[in-house]
């Protein structure tokens, strides 16, 4: 909780009309018109738009194991540049994050760094090896309260353990987040299965290996009565699947990456390994209908999928490579680009799917929460007109492997604030 | 000019036959009691191989001293994916000795691309063969020895038809072949098991067909690609049920080369499996051109390396 008290000067609140935000004892206490408060900082947000503080279901620190990669310091640092108050790190650590005494580190280090709230994802199975629940309730009954279980990185391919943890998580209104592929289908798959993977004789992923997999889940789910959520939802028939578990009204809900949104396979032609992601970019039509589907709300949620690698993990040839690309410091900017520009989801939209249902989908009760008094100053204030060219070395990450190096992206962070505090202010980490 | 040749389709129609005629030019040479030219004097080619391949790696290296040049023979054996960082390593290497021409084998697709795009080295990356992605001297190769037994040496390929049999999704030889054969004119037809034909083919320039029978007897060629019988007994039922079945509906051999027109040719890029996809009696034909092969691909190779490395008469676009 901050003890600054703030003044934010002429805001759009979700791209409305300008108001003031009085920020103060860590939460917004006052939204209008010519606010002011004694003893206040005034930040002159004339121009911005003001949204909750953004929320990351899927995020991966590298700590403890890949210190050299990311840090919980860098990687959260990233989060709040990029206009996160909130990540979910990721359990494919190592050690994997599959006791409550390795969630707790991470959860510790989260605080210690201070830049935004860290929520640990707890492995399914212990060490993510697919084979045996992991202490689920332990992880949930920490200090970390964990409530999103998932092996990301790893599927959990064997239907009756998936049932399992479906029920089970039920007890601690958990959730499992699906990493949907079929392992069988991709063994040493390097990119996505159509018309270039044959051509560039690369082993291909096919789109059907995330496909199948969600519809056994939706039918467990529904089986079962429990909650799923499903990772980095990478094609169109993906989308196919979830508009028809969610007609049922079963409780599904997606995530979709900002990559996702806006790369397609044909840059693999450069066999430049910075474009190798898991599950792989793919087709235009894909692309499309993904959009179309966070706008329609079939797709819940945008998640980064931040999977920071060292350089020595890139700078090879393709099949030797790992797969993943950075996320945090340009999700906002590609989401403007891909559905704010395309005008398929207004500012609004934006705070619903990467802050609102996010929070929602994590049980994270204090974030995503409305611009309006009482409610905790978590924000970020964006500049919509700006315009800025990735520069792999200017980012706050530990490692550089952004796909949108030398791109021009819209939009900027001017600040976040976490419970009153600003961890970003003028485009910089405090 | 162009620096490199990772791709069969670097090369437009023109540039293929500057190559072939050039081929056929220094295969002169051959019949000459001195068979050196002074060309490439002075000049480094490293034969970079990440993957075993003798035939290849003799081929440039006899392709590359008769040119005069001084030869590196790099085995980088061990240092293949598993530890990809070698690549760029060795490839400083390379460049720290002044290489002015990298003929590349490696495992992985995309690694010859790599080399010519990084940044790591300058002189001009050959591809001789990337995963299961290409192999365009031995498409190269291939058009001479077809153009020699069928268009008397000269021009291009138009209105050949060519029968590409066996492990397509697995072959780089068949890639670089259907992009080259199509950029000279000819009809190629890819035959498979659907298993062993991969997502997308139906967008290659170039037909396709499971039954083997049915293309013979319009074929000038049929050219028999390895398969590795490794291949039918992996996880998932493998490819193929049977050896034993594979050669039976893909093999070719007597009766099957019975079917070809009189002037038809047939072609193996080696190493044979014997009684897999071909029979000794084929093999050793009058028809098959499998040793003449050989022999054309060291003069292919010298025409590549004469045409990248001695000046302004270069092959293709800059990749």
């Amino acid at each position: 909780m901050s003890t600054r008290t703030f003044v934010v000067k002429g805001a759009r609140p979700l791209g409305a009309d300008p108001a003031d935000l009085v920020l103060e004892d860590g939460a917004i206490t006052e939204v209008g018109t010519g606010l002011s408060r004694s003893g206040a900082e005034v930040v002159d947000a004339g121009g911005l738009v003001a949204l909750p503080g953004l929320v990351d279901l899927h995020t991966h620190l590298r700590e403890p194991g890949r210190e050299d990669a990311e840090t919980v310091q860098t990687g959260t640092a990233a989060a709040a540049m990029g206009g996160f108050s909130a990540v979910h790190a990721m359990a494919n650590t190592d050690p994997v994050a599959d006791t409550a005494g390795v969630v707790e580190q991470v959860w510790r280090l989260g605080r210690e760094a201070g830049h935004c709230d860290v929520h640990p994802v707890g492995a399914v199975t212990v060490g993510l090896a697919g084979r045996a629940l992991a202490e689920l309730g332990a992880m949930a009954e920490s200090a970390a309260r964990v409530r999103v279980f998932s092996d990301d990185g790893n599927c959990v391919s064997d239907a009756v353990l998936m049932r399992r943890a479906l029920e089970y998580v039920k007890a601690f209104g958990g959730v499992v987040a699906q990493h949907a592929q079929e392992p069988r289908l991709t063994v040493d798959a390097q990119m996505n299965e159509g018309e270039l993977s044959g051509v560039l004789g690369l082993a291909g992923w096919p789109a059907v290996a995330e496909e199948a997999v969600i519809a056994r889940d939706v039918l467990l789910a529904a089986h079962v009565g429990s909650r799923l959520h499903v990772c980095h939802v990478s094609s169109a028939g993906s989308v196919e699947i979830l508009r028809w578990a969610k007609s049922k009204g079963w409780n599904v809900t997606a995530e979709v990456t900002p990559h996702h949104l806006l790369l397609t396979d044909e840059l693999a032609t450069s066999y430049d390994p910075v474009f190798k992601v898991n599950p792989p970019l793919r087709t235009a039509e894909d692309v499309a209908a993904l959009r179309e589907a966070l706008a329609d709300g079939t797709i819940d949620a945008v998640a980064t999928d931040h999977a920071p690698h060292s350089h020595e993990d890139k700078d090879c040839e393709w099949a030797a490579a790992a797969f993943g690309m950075l996320g945090l410091e340009t999700a906002l900017s590609v989401v403007q680009e891909a559905m704010v520009e395309t005008g398929l989801l207004d500012w609004a939209g934006v705070a619903d799917r990467m802050s609102v249902r996010p929070a929602r989908i994590g049980l994270v009760e204090d974030q995503g929460r409305p611009l309006q008094a009482g409610s905790p100053a978590n924000l970020v204030l964006v500049d919509p007109a700006a315009r800025r060219r990735i520069d792999p070395f200017a980012l706050t990450s530990r490692s550089r492997n952004t796909p949108y190096a030398g791109r021009e992206l819209p939009g900027a962070v001017v600040a976040t604030f976490l419970r009153g505090r600003p961890t970003v202010l003028d485009g910089k980490l405090v | 000019m162009n620096r490199h040749l990772l791709s069969a389709a670097d090369l437009s129609r023109d540039d293929a036959v500057l190559v072939l005629d050039t081929a056929e030019e220094l295969a002169r040479l051959a019949d000459r009691p001195i068979k050196k030219l002074p060309t490439l004097r002075g000049r480094t080619v490293v034969n970079l191989f990440f993957e075993d391949s003798t035939r290849t790696r003799i081929s440039f290296e006899a392709a590359a001293k008769r040119l005069s040049a001084d030869v590196i023979n790099f085995s980088a054996k061990g240092s293949s994916v598993s530890k990809g960082e070698s690549l760029k390593d060795t490839a400083l290497t390379l460049e720290a000795m002044g290489a002015d021409a990298v003929v590349v084998r490696h495992s992985a697709s995309g690694a010859p691309h790599r080399l010519a795009t990084s940044g790591w080295i300058r002189g001009s990356v050959v591809n001789a063969g990337d995963g299961t992605h290409e192999h365009p001297t031995q498409a190269l190769l291939d058009a001479f020895t077809m153009r020699r037994r069928l268009t008397g040496g000269e021009g291009d390929l138009a209105g050949k038809r060519v029968t590409i049999v066996g492990d397509v999704l697995h072959s780089r030889v068949a890639r670089s072949n259907v992009l080259l054969l199509h950029t000279l004119g000819a009809e190629v037809t890819l035959v498979a098991p659907p298993t062993l034909l991969p997502v997308g083919v139906d967008t290659w320039p170039c037909a396709t067909s499971y039954d083997l029978d049915g293309e013979l007897d319009k074929s000038d060629v049929v050219m028999m690609l390895r398969v590795q019988r490794e291949r039918m007994n992996l996880d998932g039922g493998g490819f193929f049920p049977s050896a034993r079945e594979y050669s039976r509906r893909y093999g070719l051999d007597g009766r099957r080369m019975g079917l070809l027109p009189e002037h038809a040719i047939v072609m193996h890029p080696g190493p044979m499996n014997r009684g897999m996809e071909i029979s000794a009696e084929v093999a050793d034909s009058p028809r098959s051109t499998i040793v003449e092969q050989v022999t054309n691909g060291v003069s292919v190779r010298m025409a590549v390396l004469y045409l990248l490395l001695s000046g302004s008469d270069g092959i293709g676009e800059d990749a």
